[in-house]
């Protein structure tokens, strides 16, 4: 399931007062099976660019095809690629409305008319994926924690068992620790293999040590696209665009600079560990020899 | 899309209108309702549809805007000219020789009434583009003030509107992102029987008065917790000020209106 955007422009308003150009000739291909992390300051265009990619958005000019097809189409098509690229909404604990977490679950499959069984299987297998214990599936949605909630939001996505899977923002409002559990089981979501993710952030450090891939949206436009050690080497430039390199990346640019002898291209914290600690081995060894 | 609702919608830029203190166009606004609904004669209609086009001119919105805000009015306009056409008794006016039970009499009237409404939108939609909510309803709090001594709410009044006004942006907002929500989950909310697209309303109505009730919640404590108790004692950072310009332009619209009577008054 190839995503090719080509020379795709978006304006808001167009031809009132409040006209705002939100995407300015973008130029992307996505291919099967990429992690992909879309970053960018707020306002940068991240979510008109996903609301694209299953048709919500249609371009004012240029094209974005999905898989061959063009996402300008109507009616069996587009719900044909609204079931191939799965979209979570930023913030998507408030499109919850069931009574149950399983109906809510449900209704993405109930609307592509599947068996009651299917459906059944769907629900659990999506479940099982966000980490959502069974008891769960009988309560009210509105009676989980915030966590929880966006789960069940989450779930609701993956049980319509999209090809492409984008998470706009999916870890905002939550604590350090939802934030983490979210973000660690959408790693597993990827892992188990049969989908394209994307992952849309402003926080660099959340996607860095997940994705392979970094695309860097600003003001409209694709200011970076490469692999986390490319993108991160602009590293100034980010800075200048309101972005930060992860915390870990500046400390190490730092060590490098005062004359530490280490590899300074590390972007999180497992990494950097390792390479301290061989550097301290290295130090040792040296000592002893002498 | 639901964003293109302009009836409502300030304008913001920079003219003669909308400069003038919020109660002067107010004031201007309902005697010009007031004189609509009172003309009788053609002239004062001429002179009142002259008046409307003077209107749009110095308010320096674009003629393009004020025929937006007309759309979503226009089967009304068409129905109840079509009403008043067959339902008024009169003389039978015959369509090209045949009678179809139109009158004389109701083809005035049709006319009549169309032309008002018509009148009615656009000066509204002039107060509308050319005064911020605010303005509005610190006008409107302003002229009502006056009540408040017999016990009128005025200012809670005037409270409730702006807060009012100020949610329908957000909530349109709102709307719109969770219809795309769960059109992202396969929802479709315009295909089916009428029954079928009822019911296709409830994923998106629920999260909408969720969210309009935590939304309300919120402001209340945030309210609160800035020690808001109600009018009492509360001053502003801009007050407004009924200045020479309004006099001027209070002035000129009385002429006009007192021009109108007169006409219909000698004719
Ligand atoms: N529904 C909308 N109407 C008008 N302008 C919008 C709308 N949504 C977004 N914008 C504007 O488009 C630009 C890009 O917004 P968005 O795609 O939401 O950015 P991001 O997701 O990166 O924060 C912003 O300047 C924003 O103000
Ligand atoms: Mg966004």
């Amino acid at each position: 399931m190839a995503i090719k955007i080509e020379n795709l422009d978006y304006i808001y308003m167009p031809g009132s007062p409040f006209e705002k150009k939100a995407l300015d000739n973008i130029n992307l291909q996505i291919d099967d099976g990429e992690f992909v992390g879309l970053i960018g300051h707020t306002g940068s265009g991240k979510s008109t660019l996903v609301q694209h990619l299953n048709g919500l958005l249609k371009p004012h000019s240029g094209n974005v095809i999905i898989n061959g097809y063009s996402t300008d189409t109507k009616g069996e098509e587009l719900k044909r690629l609204r079931c191939d690229v799965g979209l979570v909404f930023q913030y998507p604990e408030h499109q919850l409305f069931e009574e149950t977490v399983y109906k809510d679950i449900a209704f993405g499959p109930q609307n592509l008319g599947l068996s009651k069984e299917e459906i059944d299987v769907r629900v659990r297998d999506a479940a099982r994926c966000v980490g959502l214990p069974e008891d769960v599936l009988d309560k009210s949605p509105f009676d989980l924690s915030g966590g929880q909630k966006r789960r069940v939001a989450i779930a609701g996505v993956i049980s319509m068992r999209p090809n492409v899977l984008v998470l706009d923002e999916p870890t905002a409002g939550l604590d350090p620790a939802g934030r983490e559990a979210i973000l660690s089981q959408i790693k597993s979501i990827y892992d188990e293999g049969n989908m394209t993710v994307i992952l849309v952030s402003h926080s660099m450090e959340d996607v860095a040590r997940l994705v392979k891939r970094l695309i860097v949206m600003n003001e409209g436009k694709v200011f970076a696209d490469g692999t986390v050690e490319e993108v991160f080497s602009r590293g100034a430039e980010l800075r200048n665009i309101g972005l930060n390199v992860p915390q870990v990346n500046i400390l190490f640019d730092e060590l490098v600079s005062r004359g530490m002898d280490i590899n300074s291209n590390v972007y999180t914290v497992e990494a950097a560990k390792r390479e301290l600690l061989a550097y301290f081995e290295k130090v040792k060894e040296g000592k002893e020899n002498a | 899309m639901l964003k293109d609702i302009t009836l409502g919608q300030y304008f913001p830029i920079e003219s003669f209108l909308h400069k003038l203190d919020p109660r002067t166009k107010i004031l201007i606004f309902i005697l010009d309702i007031v004189i609509i609904f009172m003309a009788q004669t053609a002239v004062s209609y001429a002179v009142l549809i002259g008046f409307t086009f003077l209107l749009m001119l110095i308010s320096r919105v674009p003629v393009k805007m004020y025929i937006k805000g007309l759309k979503p009015i226009l089967y009304i306009i068409i129905f109840t000219a079509i009403l008043n056409l067959f339902l008024t008794d009169g003389r039978d006016l015959p369509v090209f020789g045949y009678s179809i039970g139109i009158t004389v009499e109701g083809a005035i009237v049709a006319v009549k009434m169309a032309v008002r409404l018509v009148l009615l939108i656009i000066a509204s939609s002039a107060l509308t583009y050319t005064t911020s909510p605010m303005a509005l309803t610190d006008g409107i709090e302003k002229l009502l003030k006056p009540l408040s001594r017999i016990g009128f709410p005025s200012h809670e009044l005037a409270m409730m509107m702006s807060i009012a006004i100020k949610f329908v942006p957000t909530l349109i907002e709102e709307t719109d992102k969770i219809i795309k929500a769960q059109k992202a989950r396969g929802a479709s909310f315009d295909t089916g029987s009428i029954f079928k697209r009822a019911k296709a309303l409830i994923p998106m109505l629920v999260p909408l008065f969720i969210s309009a009730f935590r939304r309300a919640d919120d402001l209340a404590i945030a309210m609160e917790s800035r020690c808001y108790t109600g009018g009492d004692g509360r001053t502003r950072l801009r007050e407004i000020k009924f200045t020479r310009t309004d006099l001027i332009g209070a002035l000129a619209f009385l002429v006009i209106f007192a021009g109108v009577i007169a006409i219909d008054i000698v004719f």
